[in-house]
């Protein structure tokens, strides 16, 4: 390849810097395969599973109702692509506001439990409760109780993805610089003081951290209340579509629509992690990229 | 304590201290346990007076940094007074820690207005003195720098520039250049010198080094461990301001001696 020529080139000159310049053409060479190869590597991957699974259900003579070609399945894409759109923007509105209650409940729940030990005595354990216990065997009492089907959702949803934002944002806010607490103490710093000017800042890494995940999970929430609620009343979301192809047999919709789902979670997770990059990239250890 | 004086020991000193210099803090009988029967500390005596540079120079564990946190009403003694002369009023105090303990989300200006902040005062308001203060830590380019941007020395600079910006009555630093490397470590100790001439501040200076001690102090507390204690005081009547040729001459070789007796006179009672 031409990198590896490149690379060759460099080294030619005088004789004890040369040996220098080799060593660091070739750890530069190695950077950008690296780069490149982790985009494209993925994509081969992906290319030659499609183009394998093409083969496979051509080769057997696979009925499409067992297990439809990717041809197929991108038919179904194109052809429901209205329904299909509509399924996902229902999931995806529910996914976010979900997102967006876990990250008020989450966060303000530790920076509750944080200024008050009672408090947290009183009530981390039901949050440890809520968490544990599969959201699956919660939802359907949830929608015996809730009678707006959105509300439910949001319950559902809101009850998977809070914990990790609570539990990493209260971590964050006791992992303050010994040091520094001492400076705020010397200083004379209120509570709230140290609160908005030391410990919120210091909690910010921990608390993205847990936003991060709860965006998956707040996905995976929204999914299950949907298999639970069925449909009525709010149009249906992807999950729905899912099983109501399951039902017809409409293998290709199924996999289109999980398709959605998939690309939905990887969205919401690249989504994050940029908003993430973009408040810690000043400052923060995870975001700085070291010239080495 | 009542141990034969040395060349250079209290009574010299303290008569040279009393006259004029009004006192900043007064330490007596103070007294620090931890749990049942730690004795970080006991019955410590300390004068600070205006204008004092005091070295505390001793073995790990005799208590310099439980002296310091004590000054500083982290927590409180066991027993005995520290008493600031008129009380004590949030500014008074100026702290520099061994790490830069620096706020990684702000700016170094935004840093030094911390103590100003933490009082109400805007930025804008506190803007001229801190640059002030960055500018004589040789810092005044870097405002608008983060933290990470820095050199370990730089960061020791902005957290000087930190504890003095106020103009405290006193500042406490404990071992602050311990952590840097011997050419940075001298540099600071002349650019420190050069900062008290100016501004004149007064100083307790933790140190494991007797060199150090003996370049920077007018007096040095010589303590010991278990209990933690002080043994002995000296003073280094050497004029200020001391630069590169004063740590070549006889009388800081003269000092040096001194206090590396009175040092090991300290590790031997700890054995
Ligand atoms: N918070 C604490 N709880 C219990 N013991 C403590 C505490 N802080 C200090 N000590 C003990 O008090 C003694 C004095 O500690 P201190 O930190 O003041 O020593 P130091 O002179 O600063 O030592 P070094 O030079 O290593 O920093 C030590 O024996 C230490 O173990
Ligand atoms: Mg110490």
């Amino acid at each position: 390849m031409s990198i590896a020529e490149d690379a060759r080139h460099v080294p030619d000159g005088n004789a004890p810097p040369a040996q220098i310049d080799a060593e660091e053409a070739r750890r530069a060479r190695t950077r950008r395969i690296e780069r490149i190869a982790r985009w494209t590597l993925p994509a081969l991957v992906m290319v030659l599973a499609i183009w394998g699974w093409h083969r496979v259900v051509t080769v057997n003579e696979i009925p499409h109702y067992i297990l439809p070609g990717p041809g197929l399945v991108w038919e179904s894409l194109v052809n429901d692509r209205a329904m299909l759109m509509d399924a996902a923007w229902l999931t995806f509105r529910i996914t976010f506001m979900a997102l967006i209650l876990a990250v008020l409940g989450g966060a303000g729940l530790a920076i509750l439990f944080n200024q008050s030990r009672m408090l947290e005595m009183s009530f981390y354990p039901y949050a440890v409760i809520l968490q544990v216990t599969p959201v699956v065997a919660i939802a359907p009492l949830i929608f015996i109780y809730v009678e707006s089907k959105i509300a439910g959702m949001l319950i559902c949803a809101w009850i998977v993805a809070f914990f990790p934002v609570l539990s990493s944002t209260t971590l964050g806010l006791n992992s303050v610089d010994h040091n520094l607490r001492d400076l705020f103490k010397i200083y004379r710093a209120s509570r709230w003081q140290r609160l908005v000017h030391l410990q919120l800042p210091s909690a910010l890494p921990y608390f993205l951290g847990g936003l991060r995940i709860a965006g998956g999970l707040s996905l995976i929430g929204a999914v299950v209340a949907e298999l639970v609620a069925g449909t009525g009343g709010i149009g249906s979301g992807l999950a729905f579509r899912i099983q109501e192809a399951g039902y017809r047999l409409n293998i290709a919709r199924m996999f289109a629509a999980l398709s959605l789902v998939a690309a939905m979670g990887v969205f919401i997770f690249a989504a994050l992690s940029l908003v993430s990059h973009l408040l810690l990239r000043k400052w923060h250890e995870s975001a700085v990229k070291r010239e080495t | 304590m009542t141990a034969q004086p040395a060349p250079h020991s209290r009574p010299q000193h303290a008569a040279r201290a009393v006259s004029g210099r009004s006192r900043v803090l007064t330490m007596s009988g103070v007294d620090k346990v931890f749990g049942a029967d730690v004795v970080a500390l006991e019955g410590m005596e300390l004068e600070v007076r205006e204008g004092d540079f005091i070295s505390l120079l001793g073995p790990s564990g005799c208590g310099k940094s439980t002296a310091l946190r004590l000054i500083a009403d982290l927590m409180p003694p066991t027993a005995g007074r520290i008493e600031w002369q008129g009380g004590f009023h949030p500014g008074d105090l100026g702290v520099v820690f061994q790490e830069p303990t620096l706020m990684p989300w702000a700016t170094v200006a935004q840093n030094v207005w911390l103590p100003f902040r933490l009082r109400g005062k805007s930025f804008a308001a506190a803007r001229d003195e801190v640059k002030e203060a960055l500018d004589l830590v040789g810092l005044g380019r870097f405002m608008n720098a983060y933290p990470r941007e820095l050199s370990g020395g730089m960061k020791m600079r902005v957290s000087i520039a930190r504890a003095m910006v106020t103009h405290p009555r006193l500042i406490l630093m404990d071992e602050p250049f311990a952590a840097l490397d011997e050419i940075t470590r001298f540099k600071l100790n002349n650019d420190l010198l050069q900062l008290k001439a100016r501004i004149g501040c007064t100083v307790i200076f933790v140190t494991h080094s007797v060199f150090e001690s003996v370049f920077l102090s007018d007096r040095i507390v010589v303590m010991a461990a278990r209990p933690g204690r002080v043994i002995r005081e000296l003073g280094v009547d050497e004029p200020y301001p001391r630069d590169e040729d004063f740590r070549t001459s006889a009388d800081y070789a003269a000092h040096c001696r001194a206090a590396s007796a009175a040092l090991h006179e300290a590790m031997g009672d700890a054995a």
